[in-house]
């Protein structure tokens, strides 16, 4: 090792040579009137399973516009994949990478790790980063995170509707007043995510709580369910992510815990989480912003127009309408209708990131507008603002019947108004340790 | 090549004046004066900020493993350390500068490395490898269970403040780039000297053997406990790197083992005990995948999925890997001398014959 480096220096510029050489083998720059999304999508490793459907589903969606409208009032939408196996690191690589082809509409890397990564080079490069059913909770306070937008449910929301549904189960919410409630949740960053809020509601509405871990991945759960079965309680919330949550209903069958009585949360309700278990998931119920199934109008269309020309992007024609898919359209549809909002002010014409992302923060989705779009049913209805930026979503729940999800409840609306100042005291807090003028809606919409 | 290398480390000193100094000073010129000038964000942020860091926790766990023999699968671990330790000093001492924040963490997590090298005092080898993956999976649990580590953070995942030293701010790609090329410049040439040193010498001679290293007198607990926690400094110091200067963001899951057996491949890849071969070794580790996928994009990018193109490349990587290796068993370093030697020959053969 004492004699380097002239060699180290021809083996660095030669690498960099070839670097720069594929580098000028990337698309050239797109035409005019195009708007692209970069798709940092995951299609390898762990989390194939919900990369495949969420992006397959988004995918279909773009696919349809163009078929069916010809783009975006004439503006074709253009996309690409890069594959980030759900690595912080192939993300960012992916971010530096895709953010060079002109006409960047949104962010959709459906990964938390990824978009905590991007949250300051978005700001920068100002373009909207969308994390739909996750991401940075205090990210709903749009007045610190400009360009970060947690659309339809925030972890906080959803254990708040989580703990609403119980409510109407039970048939109201002074019901829950000395009921018991296990959380049962993944020994991770976002297990833990909602421990808080659980107390915070368990206090609010007089049921007492106990949270339990599971060791990632979650494929022993013998211990905590003999302890669950122990303290007898009405319900069990299943904060799970992969293998864990099969694993759970089995070992819940085992022990003896009704599966009716066990409640998902949002990444414990696709198909993938309950076929493994067979048996043992029937009657289990979870929470989801967008119903599962292929009867809804855009589905139908999908399913027409995109599939029946080949142009479908699920290889297995069986998960169209699955959760992750739908989540994927739902998806889809949010960032179509964002752009159009921002078409709409700017003109019919390529947006910058910064317009875009002034559509969703107008993006005001009604019933009406929303059973116009063919998705009624589907998802119930979004309103986000420049202060919300997860934009009210409604949640609804399913129940496994051993073959398909079940809706078996109304559109449910967390309790926003609880939640707010918890957002608002960590998004604060994050201002003022990055040096963050906090925005004035009212000013904002003033201008505008 | 054990042997090998206590003669070339012997032997080199004398001539390594002239044309290895003029490569170094080439290499420095152009990184630090040229690079920040022509390269992109992309290649700063994507290629070259984390090649360097990766260098780094090799040239670390290059001391502990390649120099002493000691094998370590807790790499990432010590990473995550250095990466918190330096997060929690900068939140909860705004007053004090970052360049000593970097420096504590680095002795937090040389600290961390000193405890879990206790057990190198009894085990050995496969036995020792074991041991160092109790602390690969302690660290991560102890980040993921003890809200304090990150600020009690909701999500646990924690982004840390803007970089800056001494009132300049280096947040831009180029500046985070800089600042990571500087410390990895100081920390190397630091490493030069102890590898050149006595101490150095001491630790060669505990790993090619550990008895006779006994015999001629050299202490060989505290040399051993010297190189863990060198090493888990230096492993420190690239964990504070990888999480203010590349990503901006900490999360145990991030520090995994994963993270631990890429950087032992870039010691076996690059060369071990050789200080070009850490940062051979992270240039292959970062910069080919990323070559390889732009490629199968490039070509082949409208005929299959991301997915099959994704295996595909791992499968080429993987075959690749096995190739050098078979090629120079002794990794990349070996591999570039071995080349370079046969075409100075057959250059200066043709100047013979010519002259």
């Amino acid at each position: 090792m004492s004699r380097p480096n002239t060699r180290t220096l021809s083996l660095r510029a030669a690498l960099l040579g070839a670097l720069l050489g594929t580098a000028a083998l990337l698309p050239a720059a797109a035409q005019a009137d195009e708007q692209y999304f970069p798709l940092q999508s995951y299609r390898v490793g762990p989390y194939a399973a919900g990369g495949t459907g969420f992006f397959g589903g988004f995918i279909d969606y773009l696919t349809l516009v163009n078929t069916r409208d010809g783009g975006v009032n004439g503006v074709k939408l253009t996309w690409d994949e890069c594959e980030t196996q759900y690595e912080v690191e192939r993300g960012v690589e992916c971010y530096k990478r895709q953010k060079n082809r002109p006409g960047v509409a949104a962010w959709n890397p459906l990964s938390v790790g990824i978009a905590y990564a991007m949250i300051d080079d978005v700001g920068r490069d100002k373009v909207p980063l969308i994390t739909v059913n996750h991401g940075r909770t205090d990210s709903t306070d749009g007045r610190v995170f400009k360009y970060v937008f947690p659309l339809l449910l925030n972890p906080y929301s959803e254990s708040s509707g989580i703990v609403n549904y119980i409510g109407t189960r039970e048939g109201g919410l002074e019901k829950l007043k000395g009921k018991k409630i296990v959380v049962l949740y993944h020994g991770s960053p976002y297990g833990k995510e909602t421990i808080p809020i659980y107390q915070l509601l368990a206090e609010k509405y007089g049921f007492s709580v106990e949270q339990v871990e599971v060791p990632h991945p979650g494929n022993e759960q013998q211990s905590q369910w003999l302890s669950i079965r122990r303290t007898k309680p009405d319900y069990v919330v299943l904060r799970g992510w992969g293998v864990m949550n099969p694993v759970a209903l089995k070992t819940a069958q085992k022990v003896g815990f009704p599966a009716d009585r066990i409640i998902g949360n949002v990444w414990s309700n696709s198909e993938e989480d309950v076929i493994p278990a067979g048996d043992a998931a029937k009657g289990y119920t979870a929470i989801t912003t967008q119903a599962s199934g292929a009867d809804y109008p855009v589905l139908q269309e999908i399913a027409k127009t995109v599939y029946g020309a080949g142009k479908g992007n699920l290889d297995d024609k069986k998960r169209i309408g699955s959760v992750y898919h739908n989540l994927g359209i739902v998806n889809g549809i949010l960032n179509v209708e964002a752009v159009r909002i921002a078409q709409d002010k700017f003109g019919k014409r390529t947006l910058t990131g910064d317009e875009v992302r002034w559509g969703f923060e107008h993006l005001r989705l009604d019933p009406a507008r929303v059973e116009a779009l063919g998705a009624k049913g589907l998802f119930h209805s979004i309103n986000v603002s420049v202060a919300n930026h997860e934009g009210e979503g409604r949640v609804t729940f399913q129940q496994w019947d051993g073959a398909k999800w079940k809706v078996v409840s109304d559109w449910i609306a967390p309790d926003w108004a609880l939640l707010r100042p918890i957002i608002e005291k960590s998004s604060l807090a994050y201002a003022a340790e990055h040096g963050i003028q906090v925005r004035d809606p009212a000013a904002e919409d003033a201008s505008n | 090549m054990t042997d090998l290398a206590l003669e070339k480390t012997a032997a080199a000193a004398p001539h390594r004046a002239s044309p290895a100094l003029l490569g170094i000073g080439a290499l420095l010129i152009v990184a630090y004066g040229v690079l920040p000038l022509v390269a992109s964000e992309y290649l700063f942020d994507a290629i070259l900020t984390p090649f360097l860091a990766l260098a780094l926790a090799g040239l670390g766990l290059n001391i502990l493993t390649g120099y002493a023999g000691q094998v370590s699968l807790g790499s990432s671990a010590f990473m995550a350390v250095g990466a918190y330790a330096a997060y929690n000093l900068a939140l909860r001492l705004p007053g004090v500068p970052f360049l000593v924040d970097i420096l504590l963490a680095g002795l937090v997590a040389a600290a961390v490395g000193l405890l879990f090298g206790l057990p190198s005092l009894r085990l050995r080898g496969f036995y020792l490898a074991v041991s160092t993956l109790a602390a690969q999976f302690f660290v991560q649990w102890v980040f993921n269970k003890v809200g304090w580590f990150s600020n009690n953070s909701p999500s646990g995942i924690v982004t840390v403040p803007p970089l800056s030293v001494a009132g300049l701010p280096l947040d831009s790609s180029a500046g985070r780039y800089l600042f990571a090329l500087g410390v990895v410049t100081a920390v190397t040439l630091a490493v030069w000297r102890l590898v050149e040193s006595p101490t150095g010498r001491a630790l060669v001679a505990l790993r090619d053997h550990e008895t006779a290293a006994r015999v001629i007198g050299i202490p060989v607990l505290r040399v051993k406990l010297l190189a863990f926690a060198v090493s888990s400094f230096i492993i420190g110091v690239a964990g504070v790197l990888w999480a203010f200067a590349y990503l901006r963001t900490v999360e145990p899951a991030g520090f995994n083992l994963d993270r631990s057996f890429q950087i032992l491949f870039i010691v076996i890849i690059g060369g071990l005990a050789s200080l070009r071969g850490a940062f051979l070794g992270a240039a292959l580790i970062v910069v080919f995948p990323l070559l390889l996928s732009r490629l199968g994009e490039a070509l082949l990018g409208g005929l299959f999925d991301s997915g099959v193109l994704e295996m595909s490349q791992r499968i080429v990587l993987g075959l690749l890997i096995v190739t050098f290796l078979i090629a120079e068993p002794a990794g990349l370093a070996a591999l570039l001398d071995r080349l370079w030697n046969r075409a100075w020959n057959w250059i200066s053969g043709r100047f013979r014959r010519t002259g």
